[in-house]
């Protein structure tokens, strides 16, 4: 009887440990660039609470294997076989089961992330650059921002090539190399590739969208932090593919509108 | 070798399979029908995507008329019964039979394939006018592709069920059973084609 | 064209050559096949791991300066089609199925020993073919994911040589799976029922009905590639009207299950090896089974978790999301009854023994990762960047990688009548799993902070991470050494093994090593419980 107890209580112990470590972990050790957008919370807050089950799954499983090898490994002296132990069935009920409920939870709990990131909007009817009703837009991230005005939207033409993006500013008339953007401010961003397909990528926004030759995408988000990011070509373009990059320059309203009217006004006089 | 129940132990040597014999070979080759039935639905897949996402662009002529591949289903369906009719004779034993009606349902087949070609050249449009031309030659020159290899095939077994020294014969039906099994195949996809490229 | 392959004929079959030659032959002896299978596919293992030691040159340093742009994407290509379509899937499939099956379900050969004997010699021509294309024209350089209209704009020699060698490798898995589907079937010795079978058939099995159901649309989908490459024709080339995001579809249809097709053989396999040296039975035999078609049935059904990126609709990710998800169900209860098996055995703790438990612990992580891959808003960062190229090679090096190793370890005494230096071997796994995790793990981090897949370039700031990773690489390049070493000395002057050096209970190692011709020397056991550990028919023995 003592020695169940026992027993018992050990297990208890290593399961909180590794909980523990696996909070500790989840919680201190950060494996994410910089977020400088609104989805960019949403996601880490994601990422973290999938670490931490990853990780209690990864060390716990782990640890059962180790242990196993050293616990039951065949000493010197022993002959024969183990248990003739060929299953359990409330055991394996038990280990459906629950990672069912886990992999359902963490699947609703994914599409609420995504909901608040604008994913499941639905795309063709809500977008003010659509011009016929019968072009085809495909989705990408359609997020809401927290000053949802429409005028307040920047939109803005992207178009992919090999090697080089192009964002061509349609209220302004002119095409820069560089995305110069608002902070806090919903940028509304039409995709299309002139040649194979490329992807648009920001890390530190946790967005990425594949831009498709014949085929527009869409991608909006809202960047919150003041700097310089790299945009990033995440889809296997040809020989120069690493190096096709750009930047976005994310700056306060008053920079970015000097910025806007001294390309506007170039482009006029020309 | 004590895993060995002795009490279940079979007399028949295992080795002496012509007991399954038969069966197995149908086994494999249904097994392979379904492979190549996924390389059609593949393609029947890639037209039907096509045709709910990718409008048909202005000025592009993508026409089929009907009559020709409505004869061509009747000229299909009617050489399967032939096949089938082959078979029955075989079975019983009447080869000179059997081959009569293998060169009819072969007959069939080149029917089918003439008339396929008649089309093809009375079509408004090529194989890489657009994108439905395109998907309409390759699905419907990938079927006829395995009617050629069918009617090839009946002819080699019309050649071997001739009543003397032919080959095949009430006791060995395998090689026409299965060329059978095969060009029903083939009439299958052909229906399930004709519905989709021209009735839908 | 399949129809009139004759089975077992003995008479061709005492025709055969004799010795190692027979290895070079048309043998249809299945025993012949599977190692001819499993050497090739080692050798082309070689080719691709240097191809990796490539990479990971390129990639020490953040310039391209190792080799010139156009090139790198050759090697990247070449490296990812040799490494599934020349050594995973031949080798997982091709040669233990075709050396254990037949045991397996007491019979003397496959159902079709010539289908079987094509399947193979498919092989060699169509790999010198693909490796040759690169001192042609250059190989091809779209990836071997040969997406359109990248794979359409690139030099077309390479391209099409390189859709010629999948067609004939697909055509030849294809082959495979037909003989593996008829053989578990219908050639099971008279008396042996199908939840008897040892749990490798019912992996098999359901691999086999995956590379039946899925090769054939990559093969009409790399024919139609073929078209707009050579004809001009415009299926998946925007330009004339096409669409390359169908193109993505059927490729990925065939493509998600091809990792289950290089994966559950693996578990298959491993779920032979954990009982014999745990001396235990296999834990739930019947969940096992029944999780193998659960991820049959599902794998056919998420392919599109790759596109989540590619301009899918909303409800299209939702459901993906939701159905990738859930194949973690039945692959974790595989995990656990894994664990469940070694708990309370007697574990040998051999090198066989450490690659399947190395196996387990890499897998699982690399199983968590792909349940993250799974929801859409996590994918969306780090889908297509190192992030993802750590996770598969989690699963397929980490997995697959160690479990054919494991399976060489423990079935080399079969094959040779030779025991393999245990030595060497804790050795050879001591160096592959500290430089595989060296290499891959680092690679998630750095797919997280901003470097994307497939480049010869990166951000300096990555550098040292890199780094690391290359010395992991150098180390399990180092880690076939002595297991090369080991394999030559093992079969020059090996111990001798006996007839069953580890006591095992599955059919195979109820006759003697190596086997004679075709299997037995009487009839074939009839094996009831292949994992009777512990009880009376193991005590007996
Ligand atoms: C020696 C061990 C290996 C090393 C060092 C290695 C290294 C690499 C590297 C660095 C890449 C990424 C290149 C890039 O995307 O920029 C890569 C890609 C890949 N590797 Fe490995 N690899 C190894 C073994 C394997 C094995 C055994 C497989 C078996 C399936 C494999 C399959 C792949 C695939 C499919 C890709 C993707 C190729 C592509 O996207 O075109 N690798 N490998
Ligand atoms: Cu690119
Ligand atoms: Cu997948």
């Amino acid at each position: 009887m003592p020695k169940l107890l026992n027993k018992n209580y050990y297990l208890i112990l290593i399961i909180s440990a590794v909980f523990g470590i696996s909070f500790w972990i989840g919680f201190n050790v950060n494996l994410l660039p910089p977020e400088a957008s609104i989805n960019a919370p949403i996601y880490d807050e994601l990422f973290k609470i999938l670490f931490i089950i990853g990780l209690i799954i990864f060390i716990g499983m782990t640890i059962a294997v180790i242990y196993s090898l050293f616990k039951f490994r065949k000493r010197k002296d022993q002959f024969g076989d183990g248990i003739a132990l060929e299953g359990n069935l409330s055991l394996e009920i038990v280990w459906t089961i629950i990672p069912s409920i886990i992999v359902l939870i963490i699947g609703l709990y994914s599409y609420n992330i995504y909901d608040r990131m604008g994913g499941m909007k639905e795309l063709n009817h809500s977008h003010e650059m659509i011009d016929s009703s019968t072009e085809k837009i495909w989705a990408g991230i359609s997020q809401a921002s927290n000053n949802e005005v429409a005028s307040n939207n920047l939109s803005v033409e992207v178009s992919a090539m090999q090697f080089a993006f192009l964002f061509n500013y349609p209220k302004g008339e002119f095409i820069s190399g560089e995305l110069h953007v608002p902070v806090d401010h919903k940028v509304s961003m039409k995709m299309e590739s002139k040649d194979v397909i490329h992807a648009f990528w920001v890390p530190e926004f946790r967005i990425k969208q594949d831009i498709i030759p014949g085929q527009p995408t869409i991608l909006n988000f809202t960047p919150t932090k003041v700097g310089k990011y790299p945009i990033i070509c995440a889809e296997l373009c040809g020989p120069y593919h690493g190096g096709m990059r750009a930047s976005i320059i994310v700056e306060e309203e008053s920079d970015y509108k000097d910025w806007f009217n001294k390309n506007t006004k170039t482009e006029v006089s020309l | 070798m004590t895993t060995l129940d002795s009490s279940k132990e079979i007399k028949k040597d295992n080795n002496d399979v012509s007991e399954h014999h038969e069966d197995f070979r149908i086994f494999g080759l249904i097994t392979f029908l379904v492979a190549d039935g996924m390389t059609f639905a593949g393609f029947f897949a890639a037209y039907l995507t096509y045709k709910a996402v990718n409008p048909l662009p202005d000025g592009a002529i993508y026409e089929l008329e009907l009559p020709i591949p409505t004869l061509n289903t009747i000229l299909l369906l009617i050489s399967s019964a032939t096949f089938h009719k082959a078979g029955k004779s075989l079975q019983k034993n009447k080869n000179s039979d059997s081959q009569k009606w293998l060169i009819v349902t072969a007959t069939l087949g080149i029917a089918f394939l003439i008339c396929q070609i008649f089309e093809y050249f009375n079509l408004p449009f090529g194989l890489t006018d657009n994108l439905f031309a395109s998907t309409f030659y390759a699905l419907t020159g990938f079927h006829g592709l395995h009617v050629t290899l069918g009617t090839l095939m009946i002819l080699i077994i019309s050649w071997q069920t001739r009543s003397k020294g032919g080959r095949i014969t009430n006791q060995n039906m395998f090689p026409l059973e299965a060329v059978e099994l095969y060009w029903h195949f083939v009439d299958g996809i052909w229906v399930i084609l004709f519905i989709i490229l021209y009735l839908l | 064209m399949t129809i009139s392959i004759d089975s077992q004929d003995s008479n061709t079959k005492s025709l055969q050559p004799k010795g190692w030659l027979r290895y070079l032959s048309f043998s249809l002896d299945h025993k012949v096949i599977g190692i001819q299978y499993l050497v090739c596919g080692f050798l082309f293992y070689l080719i691709g791991g240097t191809l990796a030691s490539a990479i990971r040159i390129e990639l020490a340093s953040p310039m391209s300066d190792f080799m010139p742009r156009d090139v790198y994407n050759q090697v990247l290509t070449l490296h990812g089609t040799i490494m599934i379509f020349l050594w995973i899937v031949p080798v997982v499939n091709g040669a233990f199925g075709n050396y254990l099956i037949p045991f397996y379900v007491g019979a003397r050969d496959m159902a079709f020993p010539r289908l079987n004997a094509v399947a193979f010699w498919l092989i060699p021509p169509s790999g010198l073919m693909l490796v040759a294309s690169y001192f042609i024209e250059g190989a091809a350089q779209a990836g071997w994911t040969a997406y359109p209209p990248l794979s359409i704009t690139t030099p077309q020699s390479g391209q099409i040589i390189w859709i010629m060698s999948v067609l004939l490798l697909g055509g030849s898995s294809i082959f495979g799976g037909i003989n593996f589907i008829a053989t578990i079937i219908k050639l099971r010795r008279p008396g042996l029922k199908l939840m008897q079978l040892p749990m490798y058939c019912w992996a098999m099995l359901g691999t086999s009905l995956l590379v039946v159901l899925s090769t054939p649309v990559l093969a009409g989908t790399l024919i139609l590639l073929s078209f707009d490459i050579v004809a001009h024709t415009g299926f998946f080339n925007p330009v004339l009207g096409g669409n390359v995001v169908v193109y993505q579809h059927l490729f990925w249809f065939y493509s998600h299950p091809a990792v289950y097709i290089m994966v559950l053989p693996a578990f298959g396999l491993v779920s032979e090896i954990l009982p014999v040296h745990s001396r235990k039975p296999l834990f739930g035999y019947t969940t096992m089974v029944f999780s193998i078609m659960g991820i049959v049935v599902l794998g056919l059904v998420v392919w599109a978790h790759h596109m989540f990126t590619s301009g899918t609709p909303p409800w299209m990710r939702l459901f993906f999301t939701i159905a990738t998800a859930f194949i973690a169900v039945p692959t974790g209860i595989k995990f656990f009854n894994w664990v469940a098996t070694l708990w309370g055995g007697k574990i040998s703790i051999n090198s066989a023994m450490l690659f399947s438990c190395g196996f387990i612990i890499n897998f699982v992580f690399g199983g968590i990762t792909g349940v993250a891959l799974a929801q859409v808003p996590f994918d969306i960062h780090v889908h297509d960047t190192y992030f993802v190229v750590a996770h598969f090679h989690y699963i397929v090096y980490g997995g697959t990688v160690f479990i054919i190793f494991s399976s060489i370890y423990h079935w080399f005494p079969k094959v040779t009548g030779k025991l393999m230096s245990e030595k060497l071997g804790i050795i050879h796994f001591a160096i592959t799993f500290i430089g595989f995790n060296l290499c891959f793990a680092p690679q998630h981090w750095l797919g997280l902070n901003g470097m994307p897949r497939r480049v010869a370039e990166y951000d300096p700031q990555f550098q040292f991470v890199n780094q690391i990773s290359s010395i992991g690489a150098l180390l399990m390049a180092i880690s076939t050494i002595p297991f090369l070493i080991n394999i030559f000395l093992s079969i020059k002057d090996g111990k001798n093994s006996g007839d069953n050096p580890w006591n095992a209970l599955t059919p195979e190692w109820l006759t003697s090593s190596p086997p004679p011709v075709e299997n037995w020397k009487g009839e074939a056991p009839l094996v009831e419980e292949p994992y009777g550990y512990g009880k009376p028919i193991s005590k007996e023995n």
